[in-house]
């Protein structure tokens, strides 16, 4: 894979979101802490079908961590939960400061804004240009109607879009329809649209589950780079543990509704992950 | 035999067919009882058809040729029921776009918005378009209007349910990923989910479309204008011949509308479109 110039702005854009967003706001000491969870539970099927319950840990600005367990542990749920795309039940969740579990309408939109996500399937509109996608990731920025599509952007938004899609090598793809990409190049797509997003924190749930080994490598080595090069603060669900051992600086992990692992990757091999799925 | 072949023996084969159960054989009892009860009701008559047939051969006898005396008129008249369709299509679609997005489960902003959008619609569709030309008739008086008024209202209630449902279809990941973005609803619709179901809403118009143009002959039958109201007058004096080239006419309209939708639809849902 080519290298890739990384020359973003650093950390989160705090020229947006004032007003309703920073009622929420706590004391500038826990601005250093990007990601706090706090006492999280969810259930399903009224409270039956338990999925973690009084899970907390703290993230910390620019650190990479990666979140394992088994199948049905709940890590792409406690993902979804950290944004409130899955309403979770008890817990708080404040990221960069901002309580998300206290925010509601616009505000939450706002505090969504400053996270980007990156999913297992690309989630790109299907039929619409690479370079309408990533726009898109304009939408909770105040770009309005003009996020809708590159063809109502302004110059400047376009060519912002365009510098993410060279950030992940597929500036001179801008033009192609996001189906008629692959597999590999749509999650590339994906990656740009987190980062028109200007985002101080990214969240992946399991972003290579579905690509080639090649691929999922350049991927992960791309998601690398923006953790190191420009600070961002990266939380990654993988089934991997290759992956959580290499691109991550600690590894959580559920199991039995709770966080039975949570540490450094430096002391942790194969072997002693692999305990996590007995 | 190989083992295998041995297990497989031994084992219950399941029988080739179901016996219906009871309840199953009641219901197809009570569905055969209520389609002969429909049967007399229809009043279905295999000899009056048969004494019918002469008096078919002496109405299309009369009907060939088409007469070519008023072609004119009525081709202004096709060209009117063109017009109607296609207006009142088109207006129809444009209103039921608002009203599908309240109507569908995954976009509406409240369940009791979603019941009355849906309930409005469905009043829509199940009043048939002749007893809505009446009324517009009654309204506004005879004429187009009348009539493209009563094809507005019927492609709402055509359109804003198939457009929900089309909605309701569409992948939910794109409109997941803009909402963990921070897009608004009006944001998520329109840059999630009109995309996604743009082919299955331009399939659905342009049937629409079709729908629109064979009402619109029968909208013509109540005064709601068109060339129905030739072929009425027509038939109502006898003059078969000159119904026949109404019909050849109407015939012409359809079929041209029909492969002018279907070559749309083609070209549209293959996917060359962006």
């Amino acid at each position: 894979m080519e290298a890739l110039a990384l020359d973003l702005p650093h950390t989160t854009d705090t020229t947006e979101g004032e007003g309703a967003g920073n009622i929420a706001r706590l004391s500038p000491q826990a601005v250093e802490t990007a990601l706090r969870v706090q006492d999280l539970s969810k259930s399903y099927g009224d409270g039956n079908v338990e999925v973690f319950r009084d899970v907390s840990f703290d993230v910390a600005e620019g650190q990479a961590v990666a979140l394992i367990g088994a199948n049905g542990a709940g890590k792409s749920t406690l993902l979804r939960c950290c944004l409130r795309l899955i309403e979770p039940d008890a817990g708080r969740i404040l990221i960069n400061g901002f309580d998300l579990s206290a925010q509601h309408g616009r505000a939450l939109r706002k505090s969504r804004a400053k996270v980007g996500f990156v999913f297992q399937k690309h989630n790109l509109v299907p039929r619409l240009s690479v370079l309408s996608n990533v726009c898109h990731g304009g939408l909770a920025r105040g770009h309005g109607v003009r996020a809708w599509g590159h063809g109502l952007s302004r110059k400047v938004e376009r060519e912002h879009a365009l510098h993410c899609l060279d950030q992940v090598g597929l500036a001179d793809l801008a033009e192609r329809r996001a189906d008629h990409l692959s597999g590999g190049q749509s999650q590339r797509v994906a990656i740009a649209r987190a980062l028109m997003q200007k985002p101080g924190v990214l969240f992946a749930d399991e972003p290579v589950a579905s690509l080639d080994p090649c691929a999922g490598e350049d991927i992960m080595d791309l998601f690398a780079r923006l953790n190191k090069d420009r600070g961002l603060t990266f939380v990654f669900v993988s089934h991997q543990l290759e992956h959580a051992l290499g691109y991550a600086d600690r590894v959580i992990g559920l199991q039995d509704k709770r966080i039975a692992l949570d540490t450094s990757t430096h002391t942790q091999t194969l072997t002693s992950l692999r305990g996590l799925y007995d | 035999m190989t083992d295998s072949a041995q297990r497989a023996q031994a084992l219950d084969l399941p029988a080739r067919f179901d016996l219906p159960g009871p309840l199953r054989a009641a219901a197809f009892a009570v569905f055969l009882a209520f389609f002969l009860w429909a049967l007399a009701g229809a009043e279905i008559s295999i000899s009056e058809l048969l004494a019918g047939i002469p008096n078919m051969g002496v109405i299309v006898s009369e009907m060939v040729p088409p007469a070519t005396d008023r072609v004119g008129p009525m081709l202004m008249s096709v060209l009117v029921t063109f017009q109607m369709a296609l207006v009142g299509t088109v207006i129809g679609v444009l209103l039921s776009v608002p009203l599908a997005v309240l109507a569908s489960r995954n976009m509406t902003p409240h369940p009791w918005v979603y019941t009355g959008v849906r309930t409005v619609v469905s009043f829509f569709r199940t009043v048939p378009d002749l007893a809505w030309a009446l009324f517009f008739v009654a309204s506004v008086g005879l004429g187009p209007f009348a009539g493209t008024l009563t094809l507005i209202v019927d492609t709402i209630g055509f359109c804003a349910r198939f457009f929900a449902e089309n909605m309701e279809e569409v992948d939910p990941g794109p409109a997941e990923a803009l909402s963990a973005i921070g897009a608004r609803r009006i944001d998520i619709v329109a840059c999630g989910v009109l995309p996604a179901a743009l082919p299955a809403m331009t399939n659905t118009s342009l049937f629409a479309l079709e729908k629109a143009v064979r009402s619109s002959v029968v909208l013509g039958l109540v005064g709601a204008g068109g060339i129905g109201a030739e072929l009425a007058a027509s038939m109502e004096m006898f003059r078969y011949d000159q119904a026949a080239m109404i019909v050849l006419m109407i015939f012409v309209l359809v079929l041209g509308v029909e492969r002018f939708s279907s070559a749309a639809r083609a070209r549209f849902i293959s996917g060359n479109e962006t």
